[in-house]
């Protein structure tokens, strides 16, 4: 009887309790990322191997999908001018969307896809089969040689990703409004230069690193954490993109909010 | 004359690990240049003893001893100087699969002492030789070896810095008779090359034969028994006994 009294309390405290580990957890491996990444010794040869595999390796899934997205918004937003006839304002909207909120936004979710799980399930095979702990055997901090200079390397690249986003999202745009919305070519350039300011580019590219951020370090967290062999590995895999999309989300909502405000 | 500090000793150490109390009150100790062998059967907790005496894991009570100092957290000083003068061959070797065999091998001194990268590939093709291994192995990667020859990799990267003491995590585990029997020499000939202590757990008594100079039997999260090699012919506790009888050939 006491029992069945007591057990909204269990439940509450064992979820209470759950959320004070995870968030101790994450602040602590943030803490020792943010030290190793910003102290020496820095580990340049896997920091350019990183910048490779996370930025070069990217261009191809982040290029097709910019530009796709930069048709498709053009097809959107010139049927939704013609309701109150204001189809020539797709120059205008298209370069503000992609710049300010999608290629900062589809780049990262693109990249918790291909990169956060990539990096949760090297560091969780790697914990799993001893590598870490032999790292560490061989004074070589796990921090610095595996999460440093993954972290590193997507801060550095998302933004020069997401910058050729924007052109690529913005020539998606421009490229199916001038061959089926009846758009002049230049036109559309002029209108889109004219209209874009540096802070609409910048704005995203500050997304963008913050994205970086999250990407590599929810890879890191959660491989790092990974126990169980196989099935913990691929648990890794599957919590690194689901927590770094959600992630993404709720940064570019604060983000975006500060920085309109300001 | 005070007698000398052991070189590792485990001091009253108890463990938890899921619910289960897999040490406790462990009491163990080391003399300096000596081979020590942990026998036990599948969880008794022979890897979590080898982890605490390494730092990887930190005890629920007691302390481990390295030199009569006891053992900080990662990264200390301390715990550094341990690292430096350890090498450590991993129950799976642990290889590390993105890297090349030398650059595995020198891991240490590319990484942790700043070596050039020629130098560290000779050293790494030298330490290759001692564990029988030619050079043309040096280019290739992990996954391109048998688990015998990756065996010897993880000790020539053990090896490698001339250490002070070396610890090996079940190293026969998973190798057939000829090649375990192999392996177990080679270790027993580096620990004497090098003069330095080890600690081995192992439950494959052919190899505790070669390997040791003293044996310990960890039971029930203690040490139940503890002697030299010699002693497991004339041994009377019967845990070791169905241990021994067990590792004699069947006609």
């Amino acid at each position: 009887m006491q029992q069945v009294a007591l057990a909204p309390f269990t439940v509450v405290g064992r979820l209470v309790i759950g959320v004070c580990t995870i968030v101790g957890a994450l602040s602590l491996f943030v803490g020792r990322t943010l030290l190793a990444c910003f102290t020496p010794r820095w580990h340049g040869g896997q920091i350019a191997r990183q910048v490779v595999s996370i930025g070069f390796l990217s261009l191809p899934v982040v290029g097709l999908t910019a530009i796709f997205t930069g048709a498709a918004l053009a097809l959107n937003i010139y049927t939704g001018g013609g309701r109150f006839n204001a189809e020539q304002i797709v120059p205008q909207i298209v370069a503000l969307g992609i710049t300010r909120e999608l290629a900062p936004v589809l780049v990262a979710l693109m990249l918790s896809g291909r990169v956060a799980t990539t990096i949760a399930a090297e560091i969780g095979a790697m914990r799993a089969t001893e590598q870490i702990d032999a790292m560490r055997t061989l004074s070589t901090d796990p921090f610095r040689f595996l999460v440093a200079p993954r972290v590193l390397a997507g801060v550095a690249t998302l933004p020069v990703l997401t910058g050729v986003a924007d052109i690529l999202g913005i020539g998606g745009g421009w490229l199916v409004s001038s061959l089926s919305l009846g758009f002049n070519p230049e036109a559309y350039a002029r209108s889109t230069v004219a209209f874009l300011e540096a802070w609409d580019i910048q704005s995203g590219l500050i997304k963008a690193a913050a994205f970086g951020f999250i990407v590599t370090a929810m890879g890191a967290f959660h491989g790092y954490r990974a126990t169980g062999g196989a099935r913990g590995v691929g648990h890794a895999a599957t919590q690194a993109m689901v927590w770094s999309g959600v992630l993404i989300f709720a940064t570019d909502y604060l983000m975006t909010s500060w920085f309109t405000q300001t | 004359m005070t007698p000398a500090a052991p070189e590792l000793e485990w001091r009253g150490i108890r463990k938890i690990l899921g619910g289960r109390t897999v040490l406790d009150g462990l009491d163990l100790s080391l003399a300096a240049g000596r081979s020590l062998v942990i026998l036990g059967g599948s969880g008794q907790g022979k890897s979590v003893a080898l982890k605490l005496a390494l730092g990887l894991m930190r005890p629920d009570a007691g302390t481990v001893l390295f030199r009569g100092r006891s053992l900080p957290g990662l990264f200390n000083r301390r715990q550094s100087d341990l690292y430096r003068q350890s090498g450590v061959l991993f129950q799976g070797s642990a290889l590390f699969d993105s890297l090349r065999i030398w650059e595995v091998v020198s891991f240490r001194l590319l990484h942790a002492d700043n070596r050039p990268r020629a130098r560290a590939r000779e050293a790494a093709i030298e330490a290759l030789a001692q564990v029988q291994l030619g050079p043309e192995v040096a280019d290739l990667f992990p996954s391109e070896l048998s688990g015998g020859m990756q065996k010897r990799v993880g000790l020539a990267r053990a090896i490698i810095g001339a250490p002070r003491i070396l610890f090996f995590d079940e190293p026969t585990t998973g190798l057939d008779p000829v090649t375990a029997a192999s392996i177990s020499r080679l270790i027993a000939d580096q620990v004497t090359r090098l003069g330095c202590t080890a600690v081995t757990i192992t439950h494959d008594l052919v190899s505790a034969r070669t390997i040791a100079d003293d044996i310990a039997l960890l039971d029930g999260g203690r040490i139940a028994w503890q002697g030299g090699r010699a002693d497991l012919d004339t041994v009377t506790d019967h845990r070791v006994r169905s241990m021994v009888e067990a590792s004699l050939p069947t006609r």
